[in-house]
């Protein structure tokens, strides 16, 4: 039987990305966010998951204006970081999954989701940055399904949608027969924004409130909709709807084994979360 | 928790949160040309070609007369206000030198070492960790 592990939650601004190319891992403005990886590291050895399903947005590197889809889910059978318009590539190829992915897509399918289905799959800063903090080294040990949820252009997702998403595709997880361990990642966030009079915006009430709720009860995140998250955590603050789908797929008795909040790496409020997954229990 | 400012709406009733482009459909009909330019800068090649002849290149994705001249001009808030989205504006950013913290200093009229030390401003580090659990 398989068996939903945990999760990681991380931001994957693609600064992170130009400081582990010139590793920078050591240097006092960005020491504070990577250590925030120790607990993840310790994690992976101890459980060492065989898949990770990421739940992320993409920035305009697999998908454009001309076909915007609310979720995609990646059933290549290996994915690719390429070059975003900085020049930087990370050439460690990331392993697919395609059984798995068409496990899924079958399934949330039938709980009435309606994905677009990508058999060729980019996958920028969103999915590389958080695979190369987890394994700094050597070669990916799990398979990738990447889920994608729009966050450029509104109207996106509601919280509770991302939620419920998250839930189907954790139902889709516990119904995959192979003896593989799986972790979640969320990615993106917390409160930033980049654009406008009001760039620069950071919130650390909200991004504490949601980290105070993450593990215990994450349907305090879904009393804000889409637009109330913009207004509190800025216009890429929303990329907590990849954190909201990520908690949702975690359905065990969830208990927070780290949390890294730091402000700021660029223009963003950073945090790292290491959630738990235990089984889950039957009445 | 800081409290939701009273919901503003603008004379069609849509929601207007102040400082806040929201890129929607009618932002993403508007600035279609040149956020189709930035995405072609995912290719160095492209970039290059840009750098090269920036009329032509801008030429050849049909952007409007006002998207030129904010090109041209390098006025990011005229680029966001002719529909231009940041994820992809941040490639043509890249071409010019400017990262986030540049654009953000752009756009909010601040000098770059301000809005580098507003940004700290909120600098905070918190750390939770269950060492034991983690044998750690």
């Amino acid at each position: 039987m398989s068996e939903v592990v945990g999760g990681i939650f991380t931001s994957h601004v693609p600064g992170i990305g130009g400081a582990i190319a010139k590793g920078l891992q050591s240097d006092p403005y960005w020491k504070p966010f990577f250590d925030g990886f120790e607990p993840v590291h310790a994690f992976l050895r101890r459980e060492k998951p065989d898949v990770a399903v990421v739940f992320y947005n993409d920035h305009g590197l697999n998908f454009f204006l001309d076909k915007m889809p609310t979720f995609a889910v990646g059933a290549a059978p290996e994915y690719r970081h390429e070059d975003e318009g900085w020049g930087i590539a990370f050439d460690r190829p990331m392993p697919g999954y395609p059984e798995l992915s068409w496990h899924i897509i079958e399934s949330i399918v039938n709980d009435e989701f309606d994905p677009v289905t990508c058999q060729t799959m980019t996958v920028d800063h969103a999915v590389a940055v958080p695979f190369e903090l987890a394994w700094p080294e050597g070669d990916f040990p799990v398979k990738l399904v990447p889920i994608a949820i729009n966050t450029v252009q509104h109207p996106l997702p509601s919280p509770k949608r991302c939620f419920e998403l998250g839930k189907a595709v954790g139902r889709a997880l516990e119904s995959w027969a192979a003896d593989e361990k799986i972790v979640i990642f969320g990615t993106g966030g917390l409160s930033h924004q980049l654009e406008g009079g009001r760039a620069g915006h950071i919130n650390t009430d909200y991004d504490k409130f949601c980290l105070r709720n993450l593990a215990p009860d994450p349907e305090a995140l879904l009393q804000h909709d889409t637009l109330d998250i913009v207004e509190l955590a800025g216009s890429q603050g929303v990329e907590i709807l990849n954190w909201i789908a990520a908690r949702g797929a975690l359905r065990g008795s969830v208990h927070e084994l780290a949390s890294n909040y730091h402000v700021p790496i660029s223009n963003t409020a950073a945090a790292t979360v290491l959630l738990e997954n235990r089984a889950v229990v039957h009445a | 928790m800081t409290m939701l400012a009273f919901a503003q709406s603008d004379a069609t009733g849509k929601r207007v949160i102040p400082g806040t482009p929201v890129f929607d459909g009618a932002s993403a009909q508007a600035g279609y040309a040149l956020n189709a330019m930035c995405f072609s800068f995912n290719t160095q090649a492209n970039r290059d070609a840009f750098v090269a002849d920036e009329d032509g290149y801008m030429d050849r994705f049909h952007l409007t007369e006002t998207q030129k001249r904010a090109v041209r001009e390098r006025d990011v808030p005229a680029m966001i206000a002719a529909g231009g989205n940041v994820y992809y504006l941040a490639k043509l950013a890249g071409i010019f030198g400017l990262n986030v913290q540049d654009l953000g200093a752009l756009q909010t009229g601040m000098a770059l070492d301000d809005f580098k030390a507003a940004l700290m401003g909120h600098a905070v580090t918190e750390r939770r960790v269950n060492a034991q659990e983690l044998a750690l």
